[in-house]
């Protein structure tokens, strides 16, 4: 569904239904240079059992028009600019990776209309090598490989994708392929220049999930362990043998862990 | 600091799309023959129907062991994803049935296997799917054929018989400026000679019964999307963003955004039409493309043999295979073909009919069939057999005279090879000395 945000074209998928505000709402954060398909099978899922569904794309993402924006606070404050367009006061905020740290940001600043974020793929500090920087920096096709690769656990190429028939690097790299120049590097600077983790996680009062992927190679589980112990409270589930990429490596588990998260009866 | 690495192609044909089976640990792809899953419950049932979780519901659909071989040539194009049918034919109807209705035209080369042409320029046109058929020696008649209606632009990378040499790059660019597709049949190829994504195509099949089964033992096909292709921003496939009442309400694009086109050909073109592969011939085809790497370089080294020992032999008018300088396309052969131009191709003898009569059925090791891409060499008569629909005006656009004999050249000594070649031409040569 096409918003307004800023005076500029603003996409969120909403599962073909329209919204509610008397439902419960889930939205949903897209990590680097990805878009709202990357959420496919789980925003459908809440979308098709009673929640109001805004998986975003953010500026320069998927349907959004740019530019790309260029700090975490101003993805979460693009982020509620987006629930008001579409008339939500209250929503819970699933993101992953720079999604996830976005969605932090929206519970720190928001607390008031945040009721509960999960975090899949989340670190902090959310460092990216400079390395990577500098290949996203120059549009160069090495930062698309480093992100689909180190966005997979090793096996992700071998083993077979629960999805039949889908190849994840291919479908990684189509994407990245989409973008407009300079979009993957602002998202990754943004990552890589947030310092307000620490401190807007010891400020989280809702809820707050964490999954991880046992063989994440960006944010390891070592990693998103210290993020952890920043929260006053924070469940973890740890999903056996993926990686980064937890809604297309190992969907039904990430699924499930957010179905018993954001279903509970506190969650209504 | 070096970057990340992916894994080779050799790597990729043993291992793209399996883990072992977690329950038994059986190192080959196991072969699921079955109809149906088992679901965990009704909600988990209801899930898998509305496309909420991943997984099998019925074979028709999608298959693990299907799944494996549609991951591992996936893989090997670096596509997003690929569909796996009862048929190279199957492939190409889908990704046609997938794009567009009746009232739509397809741009085609009219280099093409016999089977493709009858598909384009007769069958489809009884629904409605008109194809304007263009030499594709010369790219921009590709241009000057579109059309308002047009919804895809299709050849093969290397023509059949003659083996034009699709120059994708620039046939690409014209398909891409009217926004449209490129499909190629990149079935004489195979990954291993090329990967036509990397040169722009957009979409491609490989008839997998050929080079990628490679045993002559199945009859399958895989049609691979890119993802590449922006079907939102050309404007003109309603077919894959706007809402689809047979699924829903589904807009296949904003539901999946580089995987709608293979959403859409899955969930309708394989739940409709049907033309689904078999368990058993994805296990068949998938063992064949465990050695792709292995056999095309030998295909590829005994065609060169041949071709040269043609080419220098009396009965023989003219070779159409691109690595001889004579070649028209050689050239573009060097420049998107550095790994070889295949090992299918055809000759004309000297002689007319009697005389390739006389040669097909004196050869030993070669077989008389109708097939190409198998372990053993085989041989044709195109315009009696495989193009034999098509009229003496089609023929001969299409570079088939009386006389063109098209070889598969296998897997056997290149010199057992050239000795029962040599005997043939002898005996179509007494042939003519005796009219």
């Amino acid at each position: 569904m096409d918003f307004v945000v800023d005076g500029k074209k603003a996409f969120a998928y909403t599962a073909a239904h329209t919204i509610d505000p008397a439902k419960p709402t889930v939205a949903f954060v897209h990590g680097a240079g990805l878009d709202h398909s990357w959420f496919g099978l789980q925003s459908r899922y809440f979308g098709y059992h009673g929640r109001n569904v805004l998986a975003l794309d953010l500026p320069a993402h998927g349907r959004s028009e740019g530019p790309p924006l260029q700090a975490i606070e101003a993805m979460a404050d693009w982020a509620m600019r987006l629930l008001d367009a579409a008339k939500i006061e209250r929503a819970s905020i699933v993101g992953h990776s720079m999604g996830a740290l976005t969605a932090l940001e929206c519970a720190a600043r928001h607390p008031a209309r945040v009721e509960r974020i999960a975090l899949l793929g989340a670190a902090y500090p959310m460092k990216v090598t400079e390395a990577f920087l500098e290949a996203a920096h120059a549009n160069d096709r090495a930062a698309y490989d480093m992100s689909t690769i180190w966005g997979h656990a090793e096996q992700a190429p071998i083993g077979g994708n629960p999805n039949p028939g889908m190849w994840m690097y291919g479908d990684n790299l189509a994407r990245l392929e989409r973008l407009a120049p300079g979009v993957l590097y602002a998202g990754l600077k943004a990552c890589n220049d947030y310092a307000a983790g620490e401190a807007s996680a010891a400020r989280i009062g809702c809820p707050a999930l964490f999954i991880v992927g046992s063989r994440d190679q960006m944010t390891r589980p070592r990693m998103a362990a210290a993020f952890v112990k920043a929260f006053k409270s924070a469940q973890t589930v740890l999903v056996p043998g993926s990686g980064h990429s937890l809604m297309a490596e190992a969907p039904d588990a990430t699924l499930d862990a957010l179905i018993a998260f954001l279903m509970t009866e506190t969650a209504q | 600091m070096p970057g990340p690495k992916y894994p080779g192609f050799d790597t990729l044909a043993l291992h793209a799309g399996h883990t072992p089976d977690a329950t038994f640990g059986a190192r080959a792809v196991p072969i699921y023959q079955t109809t149906s899953y088992v679901f965990r419950d009704s909600e988990h049932a209801a899930s898998l129907f509305n496309m909420e979780r991943a997984g099998h519901v019925y074979s028709r659909i999608s298959n693990p062991t299907v799944a494996v071989l549609e991951e591992r040539v996936a893989a090997l194009e670096g596509g997003v994803g690929a569909i796996a049918t009862a048929s190279g034919q199957a492939a190409l109807h889908l990704a046609v049935a997938t794009l567009m209705d009746a009232g739509s035209h397809i741009v085609a080369s009219n280099s093409l296997y016999g089977g493709s042409h009858n598909l384009l320029g007769y069958t489809l046109r009884r629904f409605g799917i008109e194809t304007t058929f263009v030499n594709p020696r010369n790219p921009e008649n590709f241009r000057r054929a579109l059309q308002d209606n047009t919804r895809l632009v299709f050849g093969e990378t290397l023509g059949n018989p003659g083996l034009d040499v699709l120059d994708i790059p620039a046939v690409a660019a014209i398909a891409h400026d009217a926004g449209l597709p490129l499909l190629v049949d990149a079935t004489f190829t195979t990954p291993w000679l090329m990967k036509p994504f990397e040169h722009g195509a957009d979409l491609l099949y490989h008839s997998a019964t050929k080079f990628l089964g490679g045993h002559g033992v199945a009859i399958g096909g895989v049609l691979v999307d890119s993802g590449r292709f922006d079907w939102e921003a050309s404007g003109k496939f309603a077919q894959l963003t706007q809402p689809y009442a047979g699924f829903h309400g589904m807009d296949f694009e904003e539901e999946s955004g580089t995987r709608a086109f293979l959403l859409r050909a899955r969930r309708e073109g394989l739940r409709d039409f049907g033309a689904c592969m078999a368990p058993m011939t994805a296990f068949q085809i998938l063992q064949g493309i465990e050695t792709l790497h292995l056999r095309m370089p030998r295909h590829v080294e005994n065609a060169r043999k041949v071709a040269s020992f043609l080419a220098a032999h009396e009965m023989v008018d003219a070779v159409g295979y691109p690595e001889l300088a004579q070649h028209p396309d050689h050239a573009l052969a060097r420049r998107l073909l550095p790994r070889g131009a295949g090992a299918v191709f055809s000759f004309d003898l000297k002689g007319g009919r009697d005389a390739g009569r006389r040669f097909i059925e004196s050869l030993r090791v070669f077989s008389h069939l109708a097939n190409v891409g198998d372990a053993k060499s085989l041989v044709i008569h195109p315009a009696t057999t495989t193009h034999y629909r098509m009229s003496d005006e089609d023929l001969k656009k299409a570079g088939i005279g009386p006389g063109t004999v098209r070889l598969s050249i296998g897997l056997e000594d290149a010199e057992d090879l050239i000795e029962d070649l040599g005997r043939a031409l002898a005996a179509a040569k007494r042939s003519l000395k005796a009219e």
